[in-house]
């Protein structure tokens, strides 16, 4: 190799250009992790990492932060926004690949990937002027009269139906990833062998027993990975929730009532942080997000590798 | 080759129209809440002037900030600083405008100013001490008003602003209870409620929220046509919000130029004075001589001429009185 970089030197400027690109990536996350701990140093130090986590309290006044609260909403906001998304995700991308007509699926594709280039903060917007009204008056007093009614669902809708809350958010989170978790799964779907398909609708199969025994099986991985990977982009996601979330910071049973989130947090609370340990807080939150996602991330990443290895075998 | 020196060329002659632009350039930064008045008048003066003025609106924490470290011609801030730490920082601070915080309702058949509140009741709400419209605390000062029996459903402001900040320093300041409880500043515990993005979220969930209460600030109640409350203030009467009982209040303010303006003006004495109001604040580096002349050249041009653009904008501009403090300031620190 280095003696072909001798022979040409236009090759030896590209092959450099492209590789300080790509290294770039490697310092700008170095630097980002390098800037969010130097900031988050005094926070550390003051609040430590496992009182700082399990902590409730965010008192500005008190200076006194926790970031409980914070991951708790994260939490609950992600999870319930994939058991909403994921389904419709799966169905949209079956549809797609298995029983849509030809002429069908690229309209279908096209308002998919639609779906994910409308920027976030009209999510918000549209969550807070149009859907939280809705869910106020019409979905969550419904919900509150059916499943409240039941002796332990009941607390999952305590309080007052206000439509700034948990599920608000977690449905506009939901519908945010729903492209994503279909898009991918669209394309594990697709690896199955076309082969292996034919032959079961050969022995007699129905559609039905094609999907649910050789394309879900055999693009299982592929699909988590795509599940993982919308779940980081919930778990980053600031302005759609933003608004209809409330940031409360108190850890709530009800999804009705409003919570807050780490993005939430510092989006909200930022611009007007004015003591220096208040902001070091909200870097020390960053951090702490900065490292679930990579984290998230390095799982999705694993397994999409482990289903890649097993498709081409 | 050639097309590389043409481009290195034109980026030279736009860097160096850059420059010479610069003597005419004012940069500041900070609070959102007076951003669109500042902005007017940064319009006019540059029109007449040719000065131009840049205004960042990045919050209070981030002017302050910014400022400190000098990146900035000068800060804007709406929480003031004490004196003791625009001593240490090296900083100058004086008002620029004033703006009130005004408690709104939404209660079935209470019409706009009709339910009057003192201190002790309006902080007893916000704490859920007070539960239902049709306290007997409430009533006592509502002989008139039929209350209904509602649980009542608190709003607050869910981030970080300079709104809940002279709100909360007005609870803090008359109501034992909230003091140890709760405290004042930007963004504060709030023991009750839910919380609304902004001014327009607050407005939003009052007006769609039946049996609510907010606050917000002036221009909002107002373009939302949300129903007020009176206020008793320390002189003891019943207020109604709006720019006389808010200029009132900066007029009786106790703003001590020897203090750096340092002032919450809640709570203020005179008999018509609004008791929830707050100045937002200028901040300026005072080793920065010649850039702060010329800021306090554009801010003597908006005490001048900028009273009805403030008006206009629901902004309700300096008194007479307290130009007149601010002048003196910049007198003595030889910057007019």
């Amino acid at each position: 190799m280095a003696s072909l970089y001798k022979k040409n030197p236009v090759d030896l400027l590209f092959s450099s250009i492209t590789a300080i690109a790509s290294f770039s990536v490697i310092v700008f996350i170095v630097g980002i992790f390098y800037v969010l701990l130097s900031e988050s140093l005094p926070a550390i130090s003051r609040f430590g990492v496992l009182n700082f986590i399990t902590s409730t309290d965010w008192n500005p006044v008190r200076e006194s932060f926790g970031a409980a609260t914070n991951i708790y909403g994260t939490f609950i906001t992600t999870t319930l926004s994939l058991l909403i998304a994921v389904p419709v995700a799966v169905g949209i991308a079956i549809f797609v690949t298995e029983i849509a007509p030809n002429f069908l699926k690229g309209p279908i594709g096209g308002a998919i990937e639609l779906l994910a280039a409308i920027p976030s903060i009209i999510y918000g917007m549209w969550g807070f002027f149009t859907l939280s009204p809705i869910m106020s008056t019409y979905i969550e007093p419904a919900l509150k009269n059916s499943l409240g009614k039941l002796p332990v669902l009941e607390i999952l809708f305590r309080g007052t139906p206000m439509g700034i809350d948990l599920l608000t958010a977690s449905i506009i989170l939901s519908i945010m990833i729903i492209p994503f978790t279909a898009s991918i799964s669209r394309d594990a779907f697709n690896l199955t062998p076309a082969v292996v398909k034919e032959s079961a609708y050969a022995l007699g199969a129905t559609r039905w027993e094609v999907v649910k025994n050789i394309v879900i099986p055999y693009s299982k991985l592929g699909v988590f990975g795509g599940v993982v990977l919308s779940l980081g982009r919930a778990l980053g996601e600031t302005m759609a929730v933003a608004f209809v979330l409330g940031n409360n910071h108190r850890i709530t049973t009800s999804l009705l009532d409003a919570a807050a989130t780490i993005t939430v947090t510092l989006a909200n609370e930022f611009t007007e942080a004015d003591t220096d340990i208040y902001l070091s807080s909200l870097f020390y939150l960053a951090l702490v997000l900065f490292v679930m996602s990579f984290v998230t991330l390095a799982i999705a990443k694993f397994f999409l590798l482990r289903a890649e290895r097993k498709y081409s075998r | 080759m050639k097309t590389i020196l043409k481009l290195l060329l034109t980026v030279t002659i736009i860097l160096s129209c850059h420059a010479g632009n610069a003597a005419e350039m004012l940069n500041g930064a900070g609070a959102t809440f007076p951003y669109p008045v500042y902005s007017a008048w940064a319009y006019d003066y540059n029109k007449i002037t040719g000065v131009q003025l840049n205004y960042q609106s990045i919050g209070s924490g981030g002017g302050q900030r910014q400022i400190t470290e000098r990146t900035v011609d000068f800060g804007a801030s709406d929480d003031p600083l004490s004196p003791d730490k625009l001593q240490k920082d090296g900083l100058l601070q004086f008002p620029a405008v004033v703006g009130g915080v005004v408690p709104v309702v939404n209660i079935e058949g209470v019409q706009s100013g009709q339910i009057r509140l003192t201190s002790e009741t309006l902080c007893k709400i916000f704490l859920g001490d007070i539960k239902y419209w049709d306290d007997k605390k409430l009533t006592d000062n509502n002989s008139g008003v039929k209350l209904p029996h509602s649980e009542i459903t608190v709003v607050y402001r869910s981030d970080g602003s300079g709104t809940t900040a002279i709100f909360t320093n007005y609870l803090d300041q008359t109501c034992a209870d909230w003091k140890s409880k709760v405290g004042a500043g930007k963004a504060v515990k709030f023991p009750i409620g839910i919380g609304g993005k902004g001014n327009e979220g607050v407005a939003n969930y009052v007006k769609r929220t039946q049996s609510s209460i907010g606050y917000v600030e002036f221009a909002y109640a107002k373009q939302n046509k949300l129903a007020h409350v009176q206020l008793r203030n320390a002189a003891g009467t019943f207020v109604e919000p709006g720019f006389e009982s808010f200029e009132d209040a900066a007029e009786t303010g106790d703003f001590d130029p020897k203090k750096d303006f340092y002032l919450w003006l809640a709570n203020a004495p005179g008999k018509n004075s609004w008791p929830i109001a707050g100045a937002t604040f200028i901040l300026l580096a005072k080793d920065k001589k010649d850039v702060n002349m010329r800021v306090v050249k554009f801010f003597e041009w908006a005490f001048k001429n900028g009273d009805n653009k403030a008006k206009e904008l629901i902004y309700v501009p300096l008194p007479a009185s307290l130009k007149e403090k601010v002048r003196g300031y910049w007198k003595e620190k030889g910057i007019y």
